[in-house]
């Protein structure tokens, strides 16, 4: 059993290659995703995936973009914004439209585990009081 | 202030002109205004004086030959109504004497019958004249052929002036005279009485230029209209003449004459100009100093305006260049802003990679396969330099990235003392090395400010490198000193390097303005302490005396204000 399954979005192939090794190794499942529209792609195929860890400075879709399709497309996957280009402007932003935290690169590796453990429990958290809410709804249906 | 800019003959000008402009604007309307009044008035006042003294003349002309008319009457009547018996009777005469000076106080002196050799046959009066020989006066001549005479004034054989008025008469065809002599101070008084100001009067002269009344003044009869009076060739046409002309002293003087007694006499009046116009020349006199008064306040006014004025010229331009000089500042912190961030992303993103590759290479040596290995160890350790180095890189490109974009970094309530405090710690060791002595004096009632306590550390720091590395070789002391100055903080810090030229002084805000030699500094380090500075409301100068020292002088709000 890995402890989250995450998708990892950069345009640094690379660096992405690295993070996919490092985390793979720390028991997290890695879907790799080079841009904005290829995540979005991925996690509409993909639902397993509770954590998007994503950079904000990517050609094409931005990241704040892709933060904001993701969120609305899938309300309960989890966003870390993870970044060579933090500021906190748009960390603030990031956080506004929704994300769960954000790191600035090169982060610790176990800082970065602990995050998404944090963002997965959150997730998992969310998925059961609406498994529990529609059950009541449907027992209450029942009665 | 202005005096000792570069501007100053700019600012000068421009005074000028403004006074320039003021007193044309203020003095040509008046003085044209004044200089019509004034000609208007200076003709219209003449010709009003001139107007008044020829009536003034004309009227004791007709009073005067009215006199003489009368009193030529009044003979007439006693040798008509009487036969030359009856006046030949000296008693009878003196009874008509009498009544005619009851009459006539003072006029009548006395009266006389002549008969046509010029004997006096009768005589009424004070002096003892009977039978006196008349036949060579003047006066028994012309009135043998005109039946009629008033005399010229002479003295006679009394030894008074007088003159004589005479009538002739027949007794059948035998010729007789009445005559009566006029007491000189009645007909004096007629023309004695026109005088006006201080140096009218009047006289009158016959053709022989003889004075005929006693003038108030000396008076010359060669002056004014009297030439052509006494010169027959060129006789006076009119009967009152008026003229101006210079007197015998040189001083213009109005005559006003006009001719009496059938053109006989000339009764003469004279004032000089200055008298007859003194109430215009008072006038003249009291607008000139009111002019004079009015000028020296509007003068004063223009002054006072101009300097006031171009004082808030030079204000108003001071702070517009200021103004420019922040708005270049800021643009250059801008596009330096722009070019931090993208070199923050393009540093950040290879040195991650880098990093998270170390960290891969560690991963795999925790594999059982390299447990044992003798370099184990060097391993590790070179593994954790990349990261710290590449930790390193990413505090250097953060710092860059906030410094330079303004933020990234939390504000809260600082103590500045204790940021001072830090700052001598952690300079201390390189300031030791280069033999420089850190010191401090910190007002322990120093208020806290709102800041960014490591844009604070950053300003700080700056200052202390930049001293330390201008001391690296001689060595010195740097001196911290904070006190609260009304409401605000000031923090000071200087150094007995050697100071900053004059040329440069200028420009050690500027972005990429740097005296280190190629590659040691980025020219950074003072324009980031400046764009903090001035965001949180500050106020950072500098003063320098090459040789001396540098002292930064830093100044911050210390109100609560958000920032």
């Amino acid at each position: 059993m890995t402890i989250a399954n995450i998708m990892l979005v950069d345009d640094e192939v690379p660096f992405v290659e690295a993070m996919t090794r490092r985390l793979t190794k720390r028991d997290l499942e890695i879907h790799a995703a080079y841009s904005g529209e290829e995540a979005l792609q991925k996690l509409a195929k993909t639902s397993s995936v509770e954590v998007v860890i994503l950079d904000i400075k990517m050609p094409g879709m931005d990241g704040i973009e892709a933060l904001k399709q993701i969120k609305s497309r899938f309300p309960l996957v989890e966003v870390i914004m993870l970044t060579g280009h933090a500021t906190v402007e748009t960390g603030i932003e990031g956080m506004k439209q929704g994300a769960f935290d954000y790191l600035m690169k090169p982060c610790d590796i176990n800082d970065l585990v602990a995050k998404v453990e944090q963002a997965a429990r959150k997730k998992r958290q969310h998925e059961e009081k609406i498994i529990q809410a529609r059950v009541k709804e449907i027992t209450s249906r029942r009665e | 202030m202005w005096r000792k800019s570069v501007r100053a003959p700019y600012y000068k000008h421009l005074i000028r002109n403004m006074i320039f402009t003021i007193l044309a604007v203020s003095f040509v309307p008046v003085f044209f205004v004044s200089w019509t009044i004034y000609y208007a008035f200076a003709n219209a006042y003449h010709e009003k004086v001139n107007a008044h003294l020829v009536a003034l003349v004309e009227n004791h002309k007709r009073q005067i030959d009215a006199f003489l008319n009368a009193r030529l009457a009044d003979i007439l009547f006693l040798s008509e109504n009487f036969s030359f018996a009856q006046l030949n009777d000296p008693e009878f005469l003196q009874a008509k004497l009498l009544s005619l000076k009851n009459n006539y106080s003072g006029v009548f002196v006395d009266l006389g019958v002549v008969d046509a050799d010029g004997n006096q046959v009768a005589y009424a009066g004070p002096f003892k004249l009977s039978r006196v020989h008349y036949n060579n006066a003047p006066w028994f001549q012309a009135v043998m052929k005109n039946q009629v005479v008033v005399s010229d004034v002479f003295l006679g054989l009394r030894g008074f002036p007088h003159f004589i008025v005479a009538v002739k008469r027949f007794d059948g065809d035998k010729p007789w005279i009445m005559r009566a002599t006029i007491d000189f101070i009645a007909f004096n008084n007629l023309v004695e009485n026109i005088h006006v100001g201080k140096t009218g009067f009047a006289a009158i002269v016959n053709k022989k230029g003889e004075l005929q009344t006693k003038p108030r003044f000396q008076f010359n009869v060669a002056q004014g209209c009297f030439g052509r009076f006494i010169d027959c060739d060129q006789p006076l046409t009119r009967e009152i003449f008026s003229e101006e002309r210079p007197d015998e002293h040189g001083q213009m003087t109005i005559y006003v004459s006009a001719l009496l007694k059938n053109k006989e006499w000339l009764l003469v009046f004279q004032q000089k100009v200055s008298d007859a116009l003194a109430d215009q020349r008072f006038a003249q006199r009291l607008s000139l100093v009111i002019f004079v008064i009015g000028g020296a306040g509007i003068l004063a006014m223009a002054l006072l305006l101009s300097i006031r004025m171009v004082n808030r010229i030079a204000t108003s331009d001071q702070e517009k260049e200021m103004m420019n000089k922040q708005v270049i500042e800021s643009g250059k912190l801008a596009s330096l802003g722009e070019l931090a961030t993208g070199v923050a992303h393009e540093i950040n993103n290879p040195v991650a990679i880098m990093v998270e590759e170390a960290g891969w290479i560690e991963d795999i040596l925790t594999e059982k396969e390299f447990t044992g290995n003798p370099h184990m160890d060097e391993l590790h350790r070179a593994l954790k330099q990349i990261n710290t180095q590449g930790k390193r890189c990413k505090e250097i490109t953060t710092k860059l990235l906030s410094f330079a974009r303004g933020s990234g970094s939390t504000i809260g309530m600082v103590q500045l003392n204790e940021i001072i405090e830090e700052v001598i710690t952690l300079s201390s060791q390189r300031a030791k090395y280069a033999n420089i002595e850190l010191h401090s004096s910190l007002n322990p009632d120093l208020p806290e400010i709102k800041a960014s306590e490591t844009e604070m550390h950053q300003v700080l720091l700056n200052l202390v490198n930049n001293a330390i590395y201008a001391m690296e070789k001689t060595g010195g002391l740097i001196d911290f000193k904070t006190y609260p100055r009304e409401d605000k903080v000031v923090v000071e810090v200087s150094d007995t390097g050697p100071g900053i030229p004059e040329a440069v002084i200028g420009r050690i805000f500027d972005p990429f303005f740097t005296t280190k030699p190629v590659g040691q500094g980025t020219g950074l380090g003072l324009s980031i302490c400046y764009g903090i500075i001035r965001k949180m409301d500050g106020d950072i100068q500098v003063k320098s005396i090459v040789g001396k020292g540098t002292t930064f002088l830093i100044t911050l709000p210390a109100r609560n204000a958000s920032i």
